[in-house]
């Protein structure tokens, strides 16, 4: 009747949570401090205003076993200010992150660089005479695997978006009917 | 007709039905107090500390069901609030906490008196709001009503700078309101209930185990027909004591780290658990690998958060306790002949035995005062029908096991967070509540000089409660634990320079009483309840080094009772 007795459910997995949240001040507060509060861990979160500027959406990426991330969904649910949510885990979805490096390009490495941007559907948005800016989207395995490529160049910074994730299908997640 | 946000307030707290708000004034609520001078209808009860106010109004919560309200001023005045909130927090009760906040145009300016509010309190409220407009003031205090009742009840804080209570507005309370947000579960799932029912037909050692939720959820009367028309064992948490009649014979009393010995036996060995607005807390469960390991287990509760939150469950059912507990009375009233009468009778000779075990003997020939025997007398000189409010320690324990509650909101007590100092402010929130009633703060020398000052306020509003401490020179639960699992070493569990209780009572106006003979006990409570007008503290001095038994110890299962 305990978890720790059944092993067979104690895996960590990665989960993908959508949430329709009300846009209003302390709203992303209530959230973070959710986790930190619970000890749940978060790998990333992102949160803007949707087309309803009275509503904002959060994709947030958590792990853990399935009973811990049922627990962190009810928890999250149980939030006033939260209007819906979806563990987008549990059924087919799309994922994308955009990312931002800006490496070291001179000599051989410009090349290189562009080449690489060229297979990862990616494009250079600025550029010196030493750097070049890149920008490329996917899910996170393509983001990795960009990363993996590009090991030998010497990146100056990086920032990522966070995943973003949507179901797929006709029906809409929001309040509204579809 | 326009109002300043200060009068919107007071007309929002009449059109709830408040009588009683629990407060204490400084700059930044100057203009609420003003208008509660100008009028008759809301009264405020002056505290003498920001936590008595918090404890006093939920004290009146919990004996009532109705929402307490507190007023306090910005920065100190919410800060001190604190661990009241956090309290009322942890036992799910519902309460509005109105914090000032210094002037809009000076958040965040470190002013004077300034403090997070919303920040501070965000995760020891259920929700929390700041007013920015004076426009929204009346469905923030809509809202803040509804979420803080509704559901699994809780308190709400609502944060409003100065300037906002000053400015004027048209006032019109909103009769209805609808949250997209929040939509608290009322009835249970059919499916789920059917199951539920099925389980309960089939079991061989059934038990109920109820806890503070069906006191918030007024299913007492629905627990009752329920465990009656079924005539299962059923035993109660600390939080859930008098939603069954403790004199009940199906009743085996309270559970868990201190519970008694068939309670927690028969938990262990049940095949089917019925958890009715109960949430497995550690203090209940003990270790959770050895917890109920036959069982089956049926949960009702208002929370689905609280579902498999410890222990995984076979049959949840999300809805307040009563309205599920009357559907399933239902299907049962249509049982003829239970197919389990053989079964049942067995399981009954079994926890009868475990019950012949007494375990909640105590010495009874002691010439020094024993805890256990002032709450029995307690009992009976109040003919098992005071309110009795607790705080935190041994005394608390000794409250819980041995005045037996029959009646719902009759026993009030910090059991989530465990707060030293809640009994003696609760109990005037009781009080007020209900006034002419027998109220009593069962308390020990250490938590009642946590809030003591609140013996002014009992003075100054003529509340005759009577304050039973049990006086053992100890924090006793601490030096419990010492003697148990640190070789006796007593650190900074004893206090040297006690206060005389009696001059102390007497020094506030009160009546003060030391009792120092068991013969003494009895006259001496009869006495107190005799003066019916007056606040009374009793001070017994008891045996210094009684414990509390049975005893779980921290990580054994509910069978591994330390017994006296
Ligand atoms: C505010 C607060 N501080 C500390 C504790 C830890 N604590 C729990 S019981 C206890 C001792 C209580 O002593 P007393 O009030 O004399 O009661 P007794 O156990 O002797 O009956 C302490 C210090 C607490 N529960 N609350």
């Amino acid at each position: 009747m305990v978890y720790e007795a059944d092993n067979s459910e104690a895996v960590e997995m990665k989960h993908i949570i959508s949430i329709l949240i009300e846009n209003e001040a302390g709203a992303l507060s209530r959230v973070a401090g959710l986790f930190s509060a619970r000890a749940y861990n978060i790998e990333s979160l992102t949160v803007a205003p949707t087309d309803d500027p009275s509503l904002s959406r959060m994709t947030l990426v958590t792990s853990g076993t399935d009973e811990i991330v049922e627990q962190v969904c009810k928890q999250l649910n149980k939030l006033i200010d939260v209007v819906k949510l979806v563990n987008l885990t549990d059924d087919v979805h799309v994922e994308r992150e955009l990312i931002l490096i800006k490496v070291k390009a001179e000599n051989e490495a410009r090349d290189e660089v562009k080449r690489i941007v060229d297979i990862f559907n990616g494009h250079i948005i600025d550029m010196t005479d030493t750097t070049y800016t890149l920008e490329v989207t996917g899910d996170s395995e393509k983001i990795d695997a960009l990363l993996k490529a590009l090991e030998h160049i010497t990146m100056l910074e990086v920032v990522r978006s966070g995943q973003l994730g949507m179901g797929r299908g006709a029906k809409g997640m929001g309040c509204k009917p579809c | 007709m326009e109002l300043t946000g200060a009068e919107i307030i007071i007309e929002c707290l009449k059109a709830e039905g408040i009588d009683y708000v629990f407060g204490y004034p400084g700059g930044a609520v100057l203009h609420i107090y003003d208008a509660f001078y100008k009028q008759d209808d809301v009264q405020h009860i002056l505290v003498r500390h920001e936590q008595g106010a918090t404890h006093a109004a939920d004290g009146y919560a919990r004996a009532t069901g109705k929402p307490g309200v507190v007023l306090v001023t910005s920065g100190p005045g919410a800060t001190n609030a604190v661990t009241g909130i956090a309290t009322a927090y942890m036992d799910s009760i519902p309460m509005i906490v109105i914090t000032g906040q210094v002037p809009s145009h000076l958040i965040g300016n470190d002013a004077f008196q300034e403090v997070d509010s919303v920040g501070i309190t965000r995760p020891i409220v259920k929700h929390n709001f700041l007013i920015n407009d004076v426009k929204d003031m009346a469905l923030i205090f809509k809202k803040a009503f509804y979420v803080a009742t509704t559901g699994r009840p809780g308190p709400v804080v609502i944060d409003i700078p100065k300037d906002i209570t000053a400015e004027k507005t048209e006032f019109e309370y909103p009769s209805k309101i609808e949250m997209r947000s929040y939509h608290p579960t009322v009835k249970g799932h059919n499916g789920q209930i059917r199951r539920a029912i099925e389980l309960i037909k089939s079991a061989q050692r059934p038990m109920i185990y109820s806890g503070g939720g069906v006191i918030l959820g007024n299913g007492s009367e629905q627990l009752r027909t329920f465990t009656r028309s079924l005539g299962y064992p059923i035993t109660q948490t600390l939080m859930g004591l008098g939603a069954f009649p403790a004199s009940d014979p199906l009743s085996l009393g309270m559970l868990g780290m201190h519970g008694t010995y068939e309670a927690n036996m028969s938990m262990h060995h049940c095949d089917v658990l019925i958890a009715i607005g109960a949430r497995f807390d550690d203090r209940v469960t003990g270790s959770l690998e050895k917890f109920c390991p036959e069982a089956k287990i049926i949960h009702i509760d208002v929370d689905p958060a609280s579902i498999s939150k410890n222990v995984k469950v076979d049959v949840p059912i999300v809805g307040e306790v009563a309205p599920v507990l009357d559907a399933i009375n239902a299907e049962l009233a249509k049982i003829t002949e239970p197919s389990n009468l053989g079964a049942i009778e067995k399981w009954w000779a079994q926890i009868n035995e475990w019950r012949a075990q007494d375990c909640l003997k105590y010495d009874q020939n002691s010439k020094i005062i024993k805890p256990q025997y002032v709450v029995e007398e307690l009992y009976k000189a109040t003919h098992g029908d005071a309110f009795v409010t607790s705080d935190v320690g041994q005394h608390q324990m000794f409250a819980a096991q041995y005045y037996g509650f029959d009646k719902p909101r009759q026993w009030i007590n910090s059991g989530g967070l465990g707060t030293m100092g809640f009994g003696l402010p609760a109990a005037m929130g009781v009080q007020l509540a209900h006034p002419g009633e027998m109220v009593a703060c069962i308390t020990g020398e250490s938590s009642i000089q946590m809030c003591i000052q609140e013996l002014s306020t009992c003075k100054q509003y003529s509340l005759p409660l009577k304050i039973i401490n049990l006086n053992n020179g100890y924090m006793g639960m601490v030096r419990q634990w010492q003697e148990f699992f640190y070789e006796k070493r007593y650190a900074m569990s004893y206090f040297d320079a006690l206060p005389d209780f009696v001059a102390l009572a007497e020094s506030y106006g009160h009546v003060g009483i030391k009792v120092e003979k068991p013969e003494d006990v009895r006259p001496a409570l009869d006495e107190a309840f005799k003066q019916k007008d007056r606040l009374v503290f009793l001070d017994f001095i008891t045996d210094r080094e009684e414990n509390v038994y049975p005893m779980i110890p921290t990580g054994a299962g509910l069978n591994e009772m330390i017994l006296v």
